[in-house]
This record gives structure tokens, C-alpha cells and sequence, in this order.
């Protein structure tokens, strides 16, 4: 046995103390805990480690191989970056789930069977429900409550799934599952929630945006990518993909240009991104998937970083709506450098990371002569550029100047941005440290000259097309708007059930009220008060209606009543007629 | 619910007002914007130009053909906006509160 530990347990136990630390002791055990996780991550070597009995099965907390290490890299990288981040959140809720959630995104990458991952699936759920949560305003309160509904019913679905697989196969190992049959397919949908596949996506956009400024760096790191390390792991190859993929690439562009809410554009642009990788592992050749790794690991760097300038634009002045932002370049020089290079490399410009892996899923698909696949994707390079781009930097920074003079982003806000602008021009310009770590051993050359020049050509098309769309007024103007999308379902719907079980439930529920609670003890009441008189005036009423000599009725009435509350029944009498009662009876029984 | 100790955007750094007297940033003077634009459109210029003088590692017959990124990026950015203005946005937009 090794003396490592498992990749999760540092980042999850680590957050246990964190609530009773202050100040700098605080900052510092934040800081340290993803760089002494990822010194003990250096430390183990690939195989499979920490097994235990688990009833008839076998729990596996660390599968290593290339595909799990890369993202196990990725993963420590972006956790410190994030925790540099945000040093200035003095609220324990985030910090303590940021560093959970990361711990869980481990979990998921090690797990090496399906119980394992599950139980770390669920871990992040709930980890970044509270990320969403802490914003602590009623519109984060909803989103984070619909985000964990969406993704507990994913998760029952891969459970579901997993049961299944397990009870077929016989083991619960995690590996290669293929799509074959209903469990294969359960696993399959379960995870394609995570990895917001259309119309299971809008937790992505509706969440996302709601998140507090620091939570989102997380989110936008952890979710999707596990998704995709699963997806990398258990469905390579699968055709199904190369289309959900070819659909995720192509659809968040048209709502990424009409949205105003600029985080709300870079959610969407994150489903986009991960299209690229979804038909990366749907094609599931050598390249394709070092593709797919390649393009999660500067996704994770570049949607990082857009997401953490805008995080510090909101940070600064309060608002994200393109409406009401412009002009900033002023007074944050540097957050919109970052920007620029974020913008850069997302949009795959040479010398950029997104360049020298978006190549390879394009290359991976033109080889597989899927050529509609590869007109939408290079429809959707064109489109990436154009909203996340140029959109973000441009309506942000420059555009109209709203006014807003204030002051730079705090300093360790500006160091992450930083960190994760250098990288992510260290990876496009030096791509073969990046192409090393992937799982297949590869000789790809991005920088050939038709790869630069046709794609700096299609960038300064699609730059030169907003140009001229914005000279002449036809680019839609930012207007303040919700867009529909397919949460519509689920939120709409929501609120129809809602109303549908208020009618339903509500409706028994007051009419039981109104005749059990009310109307019934009344009614008993009012006859218990006085039973003897009562029975004897609805005796009297039904003979007067009977005989129709209804004449002295008031005063046989008032009589009784009298008779009633001074208890001056002739009790003999009655007892007497009881008994005689009684005898016939018994003489007629027994005779 | 508990508030956090401290709010995450301090009043402060909120809106300052405009200094009438401040020094003109960059792009405030028109002459820059126009400057840049300039700039812009000679490098598209002569990106189309650069086509006819190197040779292309085409997958695809259509690569080869002249301007077919330029051409492509182009049309795909016009499409976008347009099928997003006019299409989408009629079909999807909504007031602020629709889900209030």
C-alpha cells in the first residue's frame, strides 16, 4: 500500500476546519489545501488503490490512469484559482462547498465503481445547490432549489440505471458501458443531465447566473467536466453523442445573442463548449478524444476566467446586465485585458488555448467525413467568437459608457485572473505541455498555415460581420427580457401542478373543513343540548305535516321545551312502556 | 435566513459620479475609434488576400475553394443575428417578471 491518500478526502476534510479558522490562518489553510492535494495526487501511482468489500462488491476510491489524471490536474488547478478568488468571502456556506464540491469532482474522477461515484454524483449536487443558495436572494433561492430537483432526478436516473447494470453484469465496476439496453441508457441520460444536454440543460442557464460572484468560478469548473470524464470513460464512441454534441455546439449561440444578462451569454456559451467535447467523445477516435480531454481542460481555464472578469465587473458596480454596463475599460484596465484574453482563447484564436484543441475535434470530425457535423461546428466556431468573443468584452468594457467610474478589481481577484490568462496563452503557444497529459499518445500540429490562416479568417469574418451589423443598426439592441427556454416546462409546469394539487388538495382539504369541522358538530351539537326535546319536536312536526293539523304546533312545541329544560319528564311512564316493550318482545321471541 | 457578515458589493464601489473634467480615455475620441476601424478592415483585406498565395491542407474539396472561411464566417455571423433577432427573439422574449 501507498501513503497518499484518496484525491477527495484532502479538499472534503480539508473544509471541516475552515468555519473556525479567521483571517489570514483561514486564507492560508484555503490556499494550501488544493496544492497539498495536488502534491498527494503527484504521489500516487497509476493503478488501482484503496479497495474495500462493499457487500458482494468492490468499492475502488482511486483509478488512475491518464484520463482520470488529466482531470484530476485540471481539477486542483482551477480549485486554487477559484479559493484565490475568493479570498475576500467571509461567508463559510461558499467556502465549505466550493471545497466539497471540488473534493467531490475528485471522487467522481477516481471513483473506480459505480457506487462510489454515485455517492460522490450526489456529493456535488448538493454541494452546489448551496453555491446557488448563498446569494440568498429570492430569485438565487429558486434557481438553486430547481437546480437540485433537476439534478435529484438525474441522479435516480443513473441510480436507477446503475442498479440495473450491476444486477446484469454482476459487478459494479466502472469502466466501458456502451449504449445497449435500458440500463446502458438509464447511466446515459442520468449523466446527460450533468452534462446539460438539450432540453435537460436549463438548470445550467437558469442557475449559473443566480450563483454568488465567487460560486459561479466553481460551478462553471466542476459539473460538466465530471459529466465529461464520465461520458469520456463509459460512452466513448457512442454515435448518439457526435449528434447531442453537433445540437449543444449550435443552439446556446442564438440565445447567447440576445441575452443581456452577460453571465447568462458565458452559460450559455459553456453548453456550446461542451458540444465541441460531447462530439469529440461521441466520434471517439484517439484524436477525437484527446479532442474532447483537451478542449475540458482549457474550457475550464478560459470559461474560469470570462466568468471571474465578469464576476469582478459585478463585483465592483452591483450590475451584469449589458444594458447597464459600458465603458468600464476606463477604470478596469486590467479585468479587461483578462477579458480579452479569455475572449481570445474561447473563441480559438492562434496562440490561444481554444485554438489548439477546438482544432482537434474539427480535425477528428472532418477525418470521420461527417460533414454536416463539421459545417455546424464551424458554424458554431464562427458564433462563439461572435457572442462570448466579442459580446462579452464589448458591451462590458467599451460600447456606449454608462457612467460607472469604479475602482479595480481587488487584488486577489486579479492575481486568479491572471494565473488563468497566462495559462491559457502558455497552453496555445506551447501546446505540446497540455498534449503530453492526454490520454492517447498523439503527434498533432495545430500550427500549420492553413490551420492558422483559416481560422483567423473566419474570426476576422465574424468580427467584420459585427462591425458592420452594429454600424448599421440591425444588431439587436439589449433589450431587458427574460427568454423562454426549455425551463419554461418545468417552471410553467411547476406552477400548473402547483395549482392543479391547490385546487385538488386545497379544495378537500376546506370542504372538510367546512362540513367535518364546522357544519357536522354543530349540527350534533345543537341536537345534544336538549336530545329528548328534540327527537319529540320532529316527532311532532312530522305528524302535524303527516295529518295536516298543523294548528297548536307552536304551543306543543313551546311545551316541550319547557318540558326539557326543567327535566319534568314522566320518567315512570317511560320506564314503563319500556318494560312492557321489552316483555312482547320477549314472549313473541320465545314463543 | 442568516446574512452573511458582510454584503459582497459594498456601497463604495458603487456608481461614482461622472468627473465632467476627467481626461478622455481612449476611445472617447472619435479619431481612435475610426483609426481602429481602419486598421480592422485593411487586416480583413488582406487576410482574403493571403488565400491566393499559400497552399492549403484541405480534408474537404470546399476548403480550397477561394475565401471559403472568410466567405463561411461571414455568412454564419449574418445568419446568427439575424435568425436571433428576428426569429428567436419574437418567439422567446418576455417581460423581466414573466416568472414573478
Amino acid at each position: 500500500m501507498i501513503n497518499a491518500l484518496p484525491p477527495a478526502v484532502i479538499l472534503i476534510l480539508g473544509a471541516l476546519p475552515v468555519p473556525f479558522l479567521r483571517g489570514k490562518a483561514k486564507a492560508a489553510w484555503m490556499l494550501l489545501l488544493p496544492v497539498v492535494s495536488f502534491l498527494n495526487l503527484l504521489a500516487i501511482p497509476e493503478g488501482t488503490h484503496w479497495t474495500a468489500g462493499f457487500m458482494d462488491y468492490e468499492l475502488v476510491f482511486g483509478q488512475v490512469d491518464r484520463l482520470s489524471l488529466i482531470f484530476g490536474y485540471i481539477f486542483h488547478l482551477i480549485s486554487f484559482i477559484s479559493i484565490l478568488y475568493a479570498l475576500h468571502v467571509e461567508d463559510d456556506v461558499q467556502n465549505v462547498a466550493g471545497l466539497v464540491y471540488a473534493g467531490a469532482a475528485l471522487g467522481v474522477t477516481f471513483a473506480g465503481d459505480f457506487f462510489t461515484l454515485f455517492v460522490f454524483w450526489e456529493m456535488l449536487t448538493i454541494s452546489a445547490t448551496f453555491l446557488i443558495l448563498a446569494r440568498r436572494t429570492p430569485a438565487a433561492l429558486g434557481a438553486g432549489f430547481r437546480y437540485f430537483m433537476v439534478h435529484v432526478a438525474g441522479g435516480l436516473c443513473l441510480l436507477a440505471g446503475i442498479v440495473l447494470h450491476v444486477q446484469q453484469t454482476g459487478t459494479a465496476a466502472f469502466g466501458f458501458v456502451g449504449l445497449d439496453g435500458l440500463a446502458s441508457t438509464l447511466i446515459f441520460i442520468g449523466v446527460g443531465v450533468n452534462c446539460a444536454w438539450p432540453l435537460l440543460h436549463p438548470w445550467l442557464t437558469d442557475a449559473y447566473p443566480e450563483a454568488t460572484i465567487t460560486g459561479t468560478i466553481f460551478l462553471s469548473a466542476f459539473t460538466t467536466k465530471t459529466a465529461i470524464y464520465v461520458l469520456a470513460r463509459a460512452f466513448p464512441g457512442t454515435e448518439e453523442l457526435i449528434w447531442i454534441g453537433t445540437a449543444m455546439a449550435a443552439f446556446p449561440i442564438f440565445y447567447a445573442v440576445i441575452e443581456n444578462d452577460l453571465r447568462r451569454v458565458l452559460a450559455y456559451s459553456l453548453i456550446n463548449q461542451v458540444g465541441f467535447m460531447v462530439v469529440g467523445i461521441g466520434i471517439g477516435t484517439a484524436l477525437a478524444i484527446n479532442g474532447a480531454v483537451a478542449h475540458a481542460f482549457n474550457d475550464i481555464l478560459f470559461k474560469g476566467l470570462l466568468f471571474m472578469t465578469m464576476g469582478a465587473v459585478m463585483y465592483r458596480t452591483g450590475k451584469i446586465n449589458a444594458t447597464d454596463l459600458g465603458g468600464l475599460y476606463r477604470s478596469m484596465p486590467w479585468t479587461c485585458t483578462f477579458c480579452i484574453v479569455g475572449a481570445a482563447s474561447i473563441s480559438a484564436f492562434p496562440l490561444f488555448s481554444g485554438f489548439v484543441s477546438k482544432s482537434m475535434v474539427m480535425e477528428a470530425a472532418a477525418h470521420g467525413n461527417l460533414r454536416l457535423v463539421w459545417f455546424v461546428l464551424l458554424f458554431a466556431s464562427a458564433g462563439v467568437f461572435h457572442h462570448a468573443g466579442i459580446k462579452i468584452p464589448f458591451f462590458a468594457f467599451f460600447s456606449h459608457d454608462s457612467g460607472l467610474r469604479c475602482k479595480e478589481a481587488p487584488r486577489h481577484m486579479l492575481l486568479a485572473m491572471g494565473i488563468a490568462a497566462v495559462l491559457c496563452i502558455f497552453i496555445g503557444s506551447f501546446p505540446q505541455f497540455l498534449y503530453s497529459l492526454l490520454p492517447f499518445a498523439t503527434d498533432y500540429q495545430p500550427y500549420t498555415a492553413s490551420h492558422v490562416i483559416a481560422q483567423t479568417q473566419l474570426l476576422f469574418f465574424s468580427a467584420l460581420a459585427f462591425t458592420l451589423l452594429l454600424l448599421s443598426g440591425i444588431y439587436p439592441a439589449e433589450i431587458r427580457s427574460v427568454n423562454i427556454d426549455a425551463d419554461w416546462f418545468y417552471r410553467k409546469g411547476g406552477r400548473l401542478f402547483y395549482g392543479l394539487a391547490d385546487k385538488a388538495c386545497n379544495g378537500l382539504n376546506s370542504w372538510g373543513d367546512r362540513v367535518l369541522v364546522k357544519l357536522v358538530p354543530g349540527l350534533l351539537a345543537r341536537f345534544f343540548e336538549e336530545p329528548g326535546g328534540n327527537i319529540q319536536k320532529h316527532g311532532v312536526r312530522l305528524l302535524a305535516e303527516a295529518t295536516g293539523e298543523g294548528a297548536d304546533l307552536g304551543t306543543t312545541e313551546d311545551r316541550i321545551e319547557r318540558r326539557s329544560r326543567t327535566a319534568a319528564y314522566p320518567v315512570g311512564g317511560g320506564v314503563l312502556l319500556a318494560v312492557l316493550f321489552l316483555a312482547v318482545m320477549s314472549l313473541l321471541f320465545f314463543l | 435566513m442568516k446574512k452573511p457578515a458582510k454584503p459582497e458589493v459594498r456601497e463604495e464601489d458603487f456608481q461614482h459620479p461622472v468627473d465632467m473634467q476627467e481626461e478622455l480615455a481612449m476611445f472617447d475620441h472619435p479619431q481612435n475609434v475610426k483609426r481602429l476601424l481602419y486598421g480592422f478592415f485593411t487586416c480583413v483585406v488582406l487576410l482574403l488576400g493571403i488565400d491566393l498565395f499559400y497552399h492549403k491542407h484541405a480534408i474537404f474539396p470546399w476548403e480550397e475553394f477561394f475565401g471559403f472561411y472568410s466567405v463561411y464566417g461571414f455568412v454564419a455571423c449574418v445568419v446568427l443575428v439575424l435568425v436571433a433577432k428576428y426569429i428567436l427573439r419574437p418567439l422567446v422574449m418576455r417581460k423581466e417578471d414573466y416568472y414573478d
